[in-house]
């Protein structure tokens, strides 16, 4: 299989655009016609072959395009990876768990080769072939972390275990929705995730986090979660705010199909071996409203999703501003509903 | 939950008697995984037609390519400790799960005590193995019956020269917690793993010298995952099936052709909830979702994770 990537930008002018094959396989998050948190986590295991679920680490058309705007993020903002001292067994393991599965998965873009701690990696996507010596940060051009986030799709967050908690230790974050590494490292996963509303009262979060301590090796789960960016920006982070704010005003019924884009993360927790840590994946997929339509089913979905949403998570997830915009013009695809 | 994999065993060692240490390597083609200090594997076994399942901590490098494990016969033998012994042979394969940890290292500790109980000794020891790898300032103190039981202890004294101490029963020698524990720097962790008199006497010295519990760690194994077997009737769909005791009810319920709704497996998402019509047992509910009043209600079981204790189990599906 080989993958036509795109070129294409995730700023400025927005060249960003799904392919027909992009959209087909894009992981609509609605299980119903109305939301609610749950705790919808289930075994990270493949399924469906071609769909975003088939392999560990899902590649795609935009991974080159992806892999240069974290390298635009990570060069122009500071704070972006953040890894405490405690947390180098975890890169290591975070490091060899991306490179063994890209190079099982994708072999044609892909190849690791071993020989005791002598690695020899390439990828072919972004020219690199890397001579390292496993262990050794000197062998590498950034911290293990860093390099290895430097060559995937999504942000990784590494969570230390201790006292019962899981801690956001390290972490690369370039394609977060709202919310900041610089700000939140160090803090637990109850305190992580404290500001969702209508959550915390239903014990969504404390029963993630019992069944995340158990998590085990070899036993990796997923969640979807969802939010909504106006133009597809992937760096839509709060100290940047100044810069993708405003966006949300510019919304109008002219331009909201091609503007408002469904935002959502497939998001991965995997037991690492050697630390004992968890590695969190967060994948970002993006998708407009224009490309959510073409399938008929989605759109009418859509369309009572955001209808029907409670407002505090609107608020939560900062929709207010053009939910009605958005409603007004799904409607006409939800023909079926009075 | 826990993945499981294949091994075969490729040593067999008498290390004192009636304890043996076994080394697994991955079968060929395959690699076996790092793990983390303090980790165990549980191990499947049939013997005289009876499946066990016993963890055992994993005492070697996480480096090496194969796994290294310590058995002590049990004297009124569960029975998985007497396979180890008696049947188990050099070339053969072994059903066990991937490496699980209830006794981790928390890494941000100021100075480490390990204390070693008998065959306790080995997640002891896959701990001083970390620490002295990240140079970490610990000592190990270690008591057995007899010199003559005082196994693995080349390897605990290399990793930690001039911090290793032993106890001898036949001497009339133990650790003396009180003393032990009363004057250490804040920040220090206590690790251990023993005879349960020795745990208990252990943390509470620990606690008694004010320590908080975040503080004392003692080897934990993963809960059965497994049970009784037990007969359960799907009503709605009038079936019977039986549960043998190494499958678990949502794993008996799909075998059998029903399609009951699950999500996470694991017992924390709440999807494959099942209203109970009558039991004539036991439960044993090991779920998280369930809140305890709904659990001692009888009426609802979540069968990704939990069971009975034999007898027969009616469900409304
Ligand atoms: S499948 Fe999630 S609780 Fe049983």
């Amino acid at each position: 299989m080989s993958i036509p990537f795109r070129q294409e930008t995730f700023r400025d002018d927005f060249t960003y655009r799904n392919s027909a094959e992009a959209v087909r396989r894009f992981p609509f998050p609605f299980p119903q016609d109305a939301y609610m948190y749950s705790v919808n986590i289930e075994p990270h295991v493949s399924v469906d072959p071609g769909s975003v679920y088939e392999h560990t680490f899902d590649i795609d058309e935009h991974y080159i395009a992806e892999c240069e705007d974290r390298a635009i993020t990570l060069g122009k903002t500071k704070n972006r990876f953040l890894a405490l001292p405690h947390m180098m067994d975890a890169q290591w393991d975070t490091l060899e768990l991306l490179m063994t599965s890209m190079a099982r998965d994708y072999p044609d873009l892909f190849a690791l080769s071993r020989d005791g701690a002598k690695w020899h990696w390439m990828n072919k996507p972004l020219n690199i072939d890397q001579h390292f010596v496993f262990g050794d940060t000197r062998t590498l051009p950034y911290a293990p972390l860093e390099y290895i986030s430097r060559q995937g799709q999504g942000d990784f967050i590494l969570l230390d275990q201790r006292e019962g908690n899981l801690w956001v230790d390290a972490g690369v974050v370039t394609t977060q929705a709202d919310w900041s590494l610089a700000f939140d490292v160090g803090m637990s996963f109850n305190e992580w995730h404290g500001p969702v509303p209508m959550a915390a009262e239903i014990g969504v979060f404390d029963r993630a986090l019992k069944f995340l301590l158990m998590l085990q090796h070899g036993a990796p789960v997923r969640r979807l979660n969802w939010t909504m960016t106006i133009n597809p920006r992937l760096d839509t982070s709060p100290e940047h705010y100044d810069q993708w704010g405003p966006d949300r005003a510019s919304v109008t019924p002219e331009n909201v199909g091609a503007k408002v884009h469904l935002r959502v993360e497939v998001q991965t927790l995997f037991r690492l071996p050697r630390s004992n840590g968890v590695l969190f994946g967060v994948r970002c997929y993006l998708a407009s409203l224009n490309d959510l339509v073409t399938n008929p089913a989605w759109g009418q979905r859509l369309h009572r999703v955001l209808r029907d949403l409670p407002q505090p998570l609107a608020e939560y997830k900062g929709l207010v501003r053009y939910r009605q915009t958005a409603v007004d013009w799904l409607k006409q695809f939800d023909q079926s509903h009075s | 939950m826990s993945a499981m994999r294949n091994v075969v065993v490729s040593r067999i060692q008498s290390l004192a008697p009636g304890i043996k240490e076994f080394t697994f390597v991955a079968p060929p083609g395959e690699e076996l995984s790092r793990f983390s200090a303090g980790s165990h594997i549980v191990i499947h076994s049939v013997l005289k037609g009876k499946p066990h399942h016993n963890p055992y901590s994993l005492l070697g490098s996480p480096d090496d390519p194969h796994w290294r494990i310590a058995v002590r016969r049990q004297e009124v033998s569960r029975g998985g400790t007497a396979y180890m012994h008696e049947e188990l042979k050099e070339g053969d394969t072994l059903r066990v799960s991937e490496p699980i940890n209830l006794f981790p290292l928390v890494r941000l500790g100021r100075k480490y005590i390990l204390v070693a109980g008998g065959i306790g000794v080995t997640p002891i020891l896959s701990h001083a193995r970390e620490m002295s790898r990240l140079k970490m300032d610990f000592e190990v103190h270690y008591a057995v019956r007899s010199a003559e039981f005082l196994v693995l202890s080349d390897e605990l004294r290399a990793l930690a020269p001039g911090r290793f101490y032993t106890y001898f029963d036949s001497e009339q020698e133990r650790p003396d917690f009180k003393q032990l524990f009363g004057n250490q720097p804040l920040g220090t962790h206590i690790y251990v793993c023993g005879p349960s008199g020795m745990i208990d006497a252990c943390l509470n010295a620990g606690r008694a010298a004010g320590w908080p519990e975040s503080h004392l760690h003692s080897e934990k194994f993963l809960a059965a995952e497994h049970g009784e077997e037990f007969t359960v009737v799907a009503a709605q769909s009038n079936v019977t099936i039986t549960v043998a005791s190494d499958t678990s009810l949502l794993d008996a319920l799909e075998e059998a052709g029903l399609n009951p709704p699950c999500l996470c497996r694991g017992g924390a998402c709440g999807q494959c909830e099942a209203e109970v019509v009558s039991c004539d047992s036991e439960f044993e509910h090991r779920d998280i979702f369930l809140t305890d009043a709904e659990k001692s209600s009888r009426k609802k079981i979540m069968p990704c994770v939990s069971r009975v204790k034999g007898g027969t189990l009616i469900l409304n599906i």
